[in-house]
C-alpha cells in the first residue's frame, strides 16, 4: 500500500476522527443511540484501518500485542470492581446507587464506568483478533 | 385480510430463517456453514425486533412532549436483549473462522466431505 | 408496516448468496446484508440495535471473513448431489414455523403481551431512577447489568480463544504432516522407544518452525 498515496492521505486523515467519534458514541450514550459495544467496535476499527494502510509492522509498533492483551483484562476488570466497589460501601453486588451521596447520581456514575469497561474490551477485542489474522498470513 | 397484512412480516422472516438454515445443513464449505448461520440469526433478530414495534411509536429515548402530551415509545426490552446477541453472534462468528484456518492448515482444504474422507483412511 | 421493497431486497441477496459459489462475492452480499438488515432496524424504531448491526456486521464480520478467503481457498466446490434430505427438512421447519406464527398478537399491536408485562415499567420509572434519557442504555447497564457482565464475559472468552487458537507461530507444512505421520505410527504401539523418537522429531520440528 506504499505507493497508493491517494488511500495514505485519506488515512491519515480520517484515522483521528474516527478516534474522535467513537469516544463521542462511548460518552453520548447516555442521551442517545450509542453506548460500548458500538463504541468499542467504532474504535477497533480505527486501528485496524491503519493496519491495512500502513502495514501489519507499523500497526504492532504502535499497539504492541501484550498492551492489546493488557486492555483485554482491564474492560472486565473495571465491570466488575464496579460490582465489588458497591459491596464495599454496603449495598448489593452491581448496585450503583450506593456509589455517590445521592442514588440518581450514584448510577449516573455506575452506567459511565461500566459502559468504559465495556468499550475498552471491546475496542482490545476486536484490535487483538485482527492482528492475529493477519500475523498467521505472513 | 387483516391477518395476512398483520402477519406477513413473519412469515418472511420464517422465509429468511430457513434459508440460512438450508446453507448450514446442505453446503459442504465451511466458510459458507458460517455465513448461513450469520444469516439464520440475522432473521432471529428481525423477528424479536418486530414483535416489539409499537405503531404510533418511536425510539425509546425519553424526550419532552409536545405540550406535555404523554408519548408512546416502542417497547425497549427485546432492543437489549438483541444488542446482546448481536455481540454474542460476533464472538461465535470470530472463534468458528478461528477454527477453520486451523482445520485447513492441518487438512489442507475446508470442504466437509474431503475432510471426513480423510479421517477415515487408515 | 414494513417497508416491502428493503424485505424483497432481503429475500433475494439470501437466495443470491445460497446459489453463488464464488466465496469473495459471497461474503461482499453478507455485508450488503448487513446494511440493509440494520435499515430495516431503524425503520422498526431500533436505533441502538441498528448501530450495532451496521458497525458489527459489515464492519467486523466482513474483514474477519476476508482475512479467512485469504487464509484459506476462495471457491466452493460443486455440490455432486442434489440434498433432498436437507430440502424436506427445511421444508417441514418452515411449516412447522409458520404454524407457531399463527396466534402472534399482529404487528405493531400497543396491547400484545410483549409490551405489557415490565416494558412500561421501565420506560416510567428509568428517567425517575436512574436519570439516563436513552431507555436501553439504562436497561443494559443498570437493570439487566449482570446480563452485560455475562456478555462481557463472552467477548472476552472469545478474544481469549482466538489468541490461543491462532496465536502460536504457524507450523510449516513438512512440520505438520511429519507429525501426524509420527503421531499415527506411535498410537497402538507401547514400544518406549519408539515413542520417544517422534516425540523428539516432533520437538525438534517445532524448534525449527519458530
Amino acid at each position: 500500500m506504499r505507493h497508493h498515496i491517494i488511500l495514505r492521505v485519506v488515512a491519515k486523515l480520517s484515522i483521528p476522527f474516527i478516534m474522535l467519534y467513537a469516544l463521542y458514541v462511548q460518552f453520548h450514550g447516555d442521551f442517545g443511540p450509542g453506548g460500548g459495544f458500538q463504541a468499542g467496535v467504532i474504535f477497533g476499527a480505527a486501528f485496524i484501518l491503519y493496519a491495512l494502510i500502513f502495514g501489519l509492522d507499523n500497526a504492532l509498533k504502535v499497539a504492541p500485542m501484550n498492551v492489546v492483551t493488557f486492555f483485554i483484562s482491564i474492560g472486565l476488570l473495571l465491570y466488575a470492581g464496579v460490582g465489588v466497589a458497591a459491596l464495599f460501601y454496603g449495598g448489593q453486588f452491581l448496585d450503583y446507587g450506593v456509589l455517590a451521596s445521592d442514588s440518581v447520581s450514584g448510577q449516573h456514575l455506575g452506567i459511565l464506568l461500566v459502559e468504559l469497561g465495556v468499550g475498552i474490551t471491546v475496542a482490545a477485542v476486536m484490535i487483538a483478533i485482527f492482528f492475529t489474522f493477519a500475523d498467521r498470513g505472513r | 385480510m387483516d391477518f395476512f397484512v398483520g402477519h406477513y412480516n413473519y412469515w418472511i422472516f420464517v422465509f429468511l430463517m430457513m434459508l440460512g438454515f438450508y446453507v448450514v445443513v446442505a453446503r459442504g464449505n465451511l466458510v459458507k456453514k458460517i455465513i448461513g448461520l450469520n444469516i439464520f440469526q440475522a432473521s432471529v433478530f428481525l423477528l424479536y425486533i418486530s414483535i416489539g414495534k409499537v405503531f404510533g411509536g418511536t425510539a425509546p429515548i425519553i424526550i419532552e412532549g409536545a405540550g406535555g402530551s404523554p408519548v408512546t415509545y416502542s417497547n425497549p426490552l427485546p432492543h437489549v436483549l438483541i444488542l446482546t446477541a448481536i455481540v454474542v453472534g460476533v464472538a461465535t462468528t470470530a472463534l468458528g473462522l478461528s477454527l477453520v484456518i486451523r482445520i485447513n492448515e492441518a487438512y489442507g482444504t475446508i470442504e466437509e466431505d474431503e475432510i471426513s474422507e480423510m479421517d477415515l483412511e487408515p | 408496516m414494513i417497508n416491502i421493497v428493503l424485505l424483497a431486497f432481503l429475500a433475494i441477496i439470501s437466495l443470491a448468496i445460497v446459489r453463488i459459489r464464488n466465496l469473495f462475492a459471497v461474503v461482499m452480499l453478507g455485508g450488503i446484508y448487513s446494511l440493509l438488515m440494520a435499515s430495516i432496524f431503524v425503520i422498526l424504531d431500533a436505533v441502538d440495535v441498528a448501530f450495532t448491526e451496521v458497525a458489527v456486521g459489515a464492519g467486523i464480520s466482513t474483514i474477519l471473513m476476508l482475512g479467512t478467503l485469504a487464509l484459506t481457498t476462495s471457491r466452493e466446490k460443486i455440490p455432486m448431489h442434489t440434498p433432498l434430505l436437507p430440502l424436506i427438512v427445511t421444508f417441514i421447519t418452515g411449516a412447522m414455523l409458520v404454524y407457531g406464527t399463527w396466534d402472534i398478537p399482529a404487528f405493531g399491536d400497543a396491547s400484545a403481551p410483549a409490551n405489557l408485562h415490565v416494558a412500561p415499567y421501565y420506560l416510567e420509572r428509568s428517567m425517575v431512577e436512574t436519570g439516563v434519557p436513552n431507555v436501553v442504555t439504562a436497561v443494559l447497564a443498570s437493570y439487566r447489568g449482570y446480563d452485560t457482565l455475562g456478555e462481557l464475559t463472552v467477548i472476552f472468552t472469545a478474544g481469549i480463544g482466538v489468541l490461543l487458537l491462532l496465536g502460536r507461530r504457524r507450523e510449516t507444512p513438512a512440520s505438520a504432516s511429519e507429525q501426524k505421520v509420527a503421531a499415527s505410527g506411535g498410537t497402538g504401539r507401547s514400544d518406549p522407544g519408539k515413542e520417544t523418537a517422534s516425540d523428539d522429531g516432533g520437538s525438534a520440528s517445532k524448534g525449527s518452525a519458530t
